[in-house]
């Protein structure tokens, strides 16, 4: 099971956080703190897993960004290693060339994407297809909503004139 | 009027600063990524609370507004601040009736809230309507908070509508509420009645519903196996269909067809078939078929592998995938990637189980690997050292533990090597002064991190000897456990826990050989006392060996003569403030004043390891008692019988009461009948009648409460020397407690083959070790290697071949050679040795083999070089790979890392100022264009354009920029393409 996720910048600043298992607030401070430390300051070509307090955290580095997933001892790393490179991939297509402006700006979107991705804790979806499909639907009601709004807009407008 | 040009203006708002969110949020953002230091980003997001709990109350904010407030609230929650106050606000927003809010207020109570918080119970209604919705969306935003949110008690309100959901037509929707069922079941056992559904699930023609649907079925078979065996067929189908790439192509995932599920699948059948012959027989081909098919070059070709390893170590052996899986562990420990690496040792820690000879193949990988400057990897190397632990090769690898213990810092990971070393050391030690020695280590560098228990079984080790009548050995082993704590106790800074037992041993037998005077050994302890002054329990200890070493002198005949220093400690601590040394400190000083008889019965020596009788009923003092009563006493009311108490009284008895509800009994004042009143201890003139323990339950520390317990119940015994006794007993107390530890000594193959050797062996050892750690500067990296893989591998292979057929010793490793001819040829070269040396010394110990290793050096240096060479084209072209699935370690970012670093820590200083108040009307000039942009970016995304699209990244150049964010600035970074 995957405990926690967390996006981390290489300045240790946080950019998304997503908690499977129960933490206080003091803990997640704790945690981000801590695991910021040791994974930050890991050389370039040493592996992307740290054991961590009973636990592993398996991280990996995208341009300047660390996709971190803390997950139990007897699961597989190089799996977790793939579901990060798919949330990534997904992200990808979803923002079109994604970049770490785009996650800072609309964390918001990387939570509903990770939301169809993971749930409790599980992988819930493995085709990028369907987690594409899902979210495109969501976003056409955003989009039906707007446009009724700016045709009401334009009718207010009209009106005060 | 006025209210239409409100309404107006507000849903213009919305697309105002791009990104579909208002400027006043992204200039939050903005202003915090400018910030230099924590201190800075806090006052800005305590700022940023202050107005949202302003303007959050406000009653009538229209909805788009406080979606915004909301998301705003869930970014100040994630930089680590408390948001508590906007939480029923956004539990309002679940409730309402637009997707668009709700979905948000979904998405921020999930984020909020854990599922024990007070406000859920108001989210329940709500998604109980939701769940009815005949918007699947809607149904997919309850059910994902559903698996957040709901807990044990909350679970009957949803449960209905979530099984009902089990059929509904969206596929996304029977898959999220699989999951929410799986929640269910891990949360509470009230809903163990469903499991038929998950069963029924696994048939779904969805492929994602199936894939779910492995997650519970994975955790039910992992509590009970034997009743999910009839499914081993299904899922040996089901993962040949995938392996076949039977499914949809949309589940593949870099060329391979399913691995998600494929990993799930093997993950299952391990669980199924362990131990189970006939299921295990049933997975073979589909097994040897994936490992066939998983292309080795992509990562998730190999976590599939792996995942194929895990499964072959754990069902019922077959040797030829046991074969194949070997070949696939020394694909990953050959690879130049770290990660294969670490999955390499684990693989074989799981593997070594069932075929042990497959290290030996292995081991200057092993060995590589745990000299690799990675900390993770080293770890996990130690781990499988762990598991392929035997009393041959024992020494070298707490050695190397010990070593790599000494050179951390992480508390947690310390604590668990140091304990792992100490359940090897007392496993397998070959020796009782090996063993002493080992712990002598583990407790002077991780002393406060290791059990209390682990100093009781040294000090039984030390008291009890070998458990055979060999006193000469027992003495032996006793003085130099002295020696060597005489000699580290001016070391600076010990742990208390080691201080203890040293106390303890030098009061035991400091004297006992007649090497050190008395006078000297209670001068070191007297240092003891003082430099850890502020160690109640160093102290006692202390002041108790004092009274063991005058104890020993008096009984010898010589006078005694106490140290001035020793005086004047034990003057201080008759009025200590802790009782317990004062105790001690008086029984002290009425010791010594006693002479040589009464000496030698209250502390026999060398008695700590015999039985004491307990007579928990007093019985002995009911003569007393009967007189005191006859002449007038007042008869014992205990205190609990008490009536009218004061309010102090009632607090100790509770206090009495709690500390026996944690298991400390003081039995003999609870019993009504045998009463004994407090009082005769003042009155009583004995010798010993500070020893009596006034009963003193509010003791707050546990050990002395152990201690009191244990005079209390000393004092039960019949003979006036057994009172006495019991304040030397207290440290023997583990002595007879229980039998574990130290007689797995006995047990141990070691003690097996040679019973009278065990003796020699120990000067052989030191001495060797000695000259190894000498030599080692000089020597050469590769027969260092060669000489800790014989003694991890090479080595333990002979001893075994030794315990079962001496005779056979050389034409066996001659066999053996040919064999080996694959494993690396310095290897051999040390086997070789190994059984040379073998044969002119009948009992072989590892260390030994330092010196003629070291004399074949020259020719071994080659043949590892060899091997490096070897490796290094492995290692390119793995990289390779890894360049061409798109990772980021490509070349052109590794440039940019440079870059990153030598903007410095200057982080997000790109971000510049210039956006400010009054540059609104400019911005809102070009709100057509951001709204353009806006629909461009969310509309785009349907298409799917694959890689890189140069119209979209233009647009969002274009709309950063005009944002006051420039690509050109210190950190370009922020606009890398995170896939490269």
């Amino acid at each position: 099971m995957i405990h926690f996720v967390l996006l981390i910048s290489r300045q240790g600043k946080v950019r998304l956080t997503k908690w499977y298992s129960p933490y206080t607030q003091k803990e997640r401070t704790k945690v981000l703190r801590e695991l910021s430390g040791v994974i930050l300051t890991r050389g370039p070509k040493l592996c992307n897993f740290v054991e961590w307090r009973g636990y592993k955290v398996v991280y990996k580095r995208y341009a300047s960004l660390y996709f971190c997933m803390c997950i139990d001892e007897e699961d597989n790393e190089l799996e977790i290693l793939e579901i990060i490179h798919h949330y990534v991939e997904i992200l990808d297509r979803y923002f079109g060339s994604v970049c770490e402006l785009d996650l800072i700006f609309n964390f918001h979107k990387a939570y509903y994407i990770l939301d169809e991705l993971l749930i409790a804790g599980e992988l819930q979806e493995s085709s990028k297809k369907t987690v594409a499909r899902l979210i495109a639907a969501q976003d056409s009601l955003v989009e039906a909503a707007k446009e009724q709004r700016s045709s009401i807009s334009n009718i207010i407008a009209q009106a005060t004139k | 009027m006025e209210q239409l040009k409100t309404i107006g203006r507000e849903l213009a708002m919305g697309s105002q600063g791009g990104f579909g969110q208002s400027k006043e949020f992204l200039d939050l953002v903005k202003s915090i990524g400018e910030t230099r230091s924590k201190a800075e980003e806090d006052r800005i997001v305590l700022h940023e609370i202050e107005t949202l709990k302003r303007r959050i109350t406000d009653p009538d904010i229209p909805k788009r507004k406080m979606k915004e407030y909301i998301i705003r609230l869930v970014y100040i929650e994630m930089l680590g601040h408390d948001a508590s106050f906007g939480y029923i606000h956004a539990v309002k927003m679940t409730h309402d009736d637009s997707l668009l809010l709700k979905r948000t207020g979904y998405l921020a109570v999930t984020l909020f809230l854990n599922e024990d918080h007070d406000l859920i119970i108001l989210i329940v209604n709500t998604i109980q309507k939701d769940l009815r919705s005949d918007n699947y969306l809607v149904v997919c935003a309850a059910l994902n908070a559903v698996c957040r949110l709901i807990n044990e008690e909350t679970i009957p309100a949803v449960l209905p509508q979530v099984v009902e959901l089990l059929g509904h037509s969206k596929e996304a929707v029977r898959k999220k509420a699989i999951m929410a069922l799986h929640r269910f079941y891990q949360k509470s056992s009230s809903v163990s009645h469903l499991v038929p559904n998950f069963r029924k699930k696994l048939c779904d023609n969805d492929p994602g519903v199936m894939g779910a649907t492995l997650c519970p079925l994975f955790d039910l078979i992992t509590i009970d196996a034997n009743s999910y065996k009839d499914l081993v067929v299904s899922f040996v189908t089901i993962l040949k269909q995938v392996a076949e790439r039977r499914l949809p192509k949309s589940y593949d995932y870099h060329q391979m067809p399913a691995p998600f599920i494929q990993i799930r699948l093997l993950k299952i059948l391990a669980l199924l078939g362990g131990g189970d012959k006939q299921a295990s027989e049933k997975m073979y081909t589909v097994v040897s078929d994936i490992f066939r098919k998983c292309d080795s070059s992509s990562n998730i070709g190999n976590a599939v592998l792996y995942e194929c390893i895990c499964c072959v170590s754990s069902i019922y052996p077959n040797p030829k995938l046991l074969e194949t899986a070997a070949e696939v562990i020394s694909k990953f420990l050959k690879s130049g990637s770290h990660n294969l690496k670490y999955m390499g040792i684990d693989a074989l820690g799981r593997l070594i189980k069932i075929s042990p000879d497959i290290a030996e193949q292995h081991q200057l990988a092993v060995i590589d690997c745990l000299e690799d400057p990675d900390d993770t990897l080293k770890r996990k190397t130690f781990e499988l050292l762990y598991k392929m632990t035997k009393s041959s090769n024992v020494e070298v690898i707490v050695d190397r533990m010990i070593d790599y213990m000494i050179s951390i810092n992480d508390s947690h990971y310390k604590t668990y090597i140091a304990s792992r070393c100490v359940e090897l050391a007392e496993q397998f030690a070959p020796s009782n002064h090996w063993f002493i020695q080992t712990m002598n280590k583990v407790f002077e560098y991780a002393g406060d991190l290791v059990n209390v228990k682990v100093a009781h079984n040294l000090m039984r080790l030390i008291a009890e000897g070998f458990g055979e009548e060999d006193d000469a050995a027992d003495s032996q082993l006793r003085s130099s456990a002295v020696e060597s704590y005489l000699r580290i106790i001016g070391e600076p800074k010990l742990p208390s826990l080691f201080l203890q037992v040293i106390c303890w041993v030098l009061g035991e037998y400091g004297t006992a050989d007649g090497k050190y005077s008395a006078s000297y050994i209670t001068g070191k302890l007297c240092d003891v006392a003082e430099a850890y002054s502020d160690d109640e329990t160093v102290k006692a200890y202390a002041v108790t060996a004092f009274m063991k070493v005058y104890a020993s002198e008096i009984a010898a005949g010589r006078k005694v003569d106490m140290l001035h220093e020793c005086q004047s400690l034990v003057e201080e601590l008759s009025a200590s403030h802790s009782t317990d040394l004062q105790q001690r400190a008086y029984e002290l000083q009425a010791v010594i004043s006693l002479d040589k008889h009464a000496v030698e019965n209250i502390l026999p020596s060398d008695a700590s390891c015999e039985d004491i009788e307990v007579d928990k009923n007093l019985l002995l003092l009911d003569n007393y008692v009967q007189q005191s009563l006859e002449n007038g006493a007042q008869p014992y009311i205990p205190e609990s019988e008490h009536s009218g108490l004061s309010n102090i009284s009632n607090f100790r008895s509770q206090d009495q009461h709690e500390a026996s509800i944690h298991g400390l009994r003081f039995e003999a004042y609870e019993l009504p009948k045998p009463p004994v009143p407090p009082r005769i201890h003042a009155a009583s003139l004995e010798p010993s009648t500070e020893l009596v323990p006034v009963s003193e339950p509010s003791y707050s520390r546990d050990t002395h409460q152990v201690e009191t317990a244990a005079s209390i119940s000393d004092m039960g015994s019949s003979e006036l020397k057994l009172r006495l006794d019991g304040v030397q007993k207290k440290w023997g107390r583990p002595v007879y407690s229980s039998s574990s530890p130290s007689t797995s000594n006995s047990t141990t193959p070691n003690t097996v083959n040679g019973v009278t050797q065990v003796d020699g062996a120990v000067n052989v050892n030191s001495k060797t070790r000695s000259t190894r750690d000498s030599r080692k500067p000089q020597v050469e990296i590769s027969p260092e290697k060669q000489k800790l893989a014989a003694s991890l591998f090479g080595g333990s292979s002979q001893i075994d071949k030794r315990a079962t057929s001496a005779n056979h010793k050389v034409t066996k490793a001659g066999i053996h050679a040919p064999e080996k001819a694959q494993a690396p040829k310095a290897a051999v070269v040390s086997n070789q040795v190994t059984v040379e040396k073998t044969n002119h010394q009948p009992s072989p110990d590892l260390l030994d083999l330092g010196e003629p290793t070291v004399a074949s050096t020259t020719p071994s240096v080659d043949p590892f070089k060899q091997l490096e060479g070897l490796l290094d084209p492995t290692q390119i072209s793995v990289t390779a790979n890894h360049g061409a699935v798109g990772t980021t370690e490509s070349p052109d970012i590794i440039g940019l890392y440079g870059n990153a670093s030598a903007s410095g820590q200057s982080s997000s200083s790109e971000i510049s100022l210039t956006t400010n108040r009054d540059d609104v009307n400019f911005t809102v000039g070009l709100v057509d264009a951001t709204v353009s942009t806006a629909h461009a970016g969310t509309t785009l995304p349907t298409q799917f354009p694959k890689g890189l699209n140069p119209r979209d990244s233009l647009e969002k150049d274009a709309l950063v920029r005009h944002m006051g964010v420039t690509p050109s600035s210190q950190n370009p970074n922020l606009f890398r393409d995170l896939l490269g």
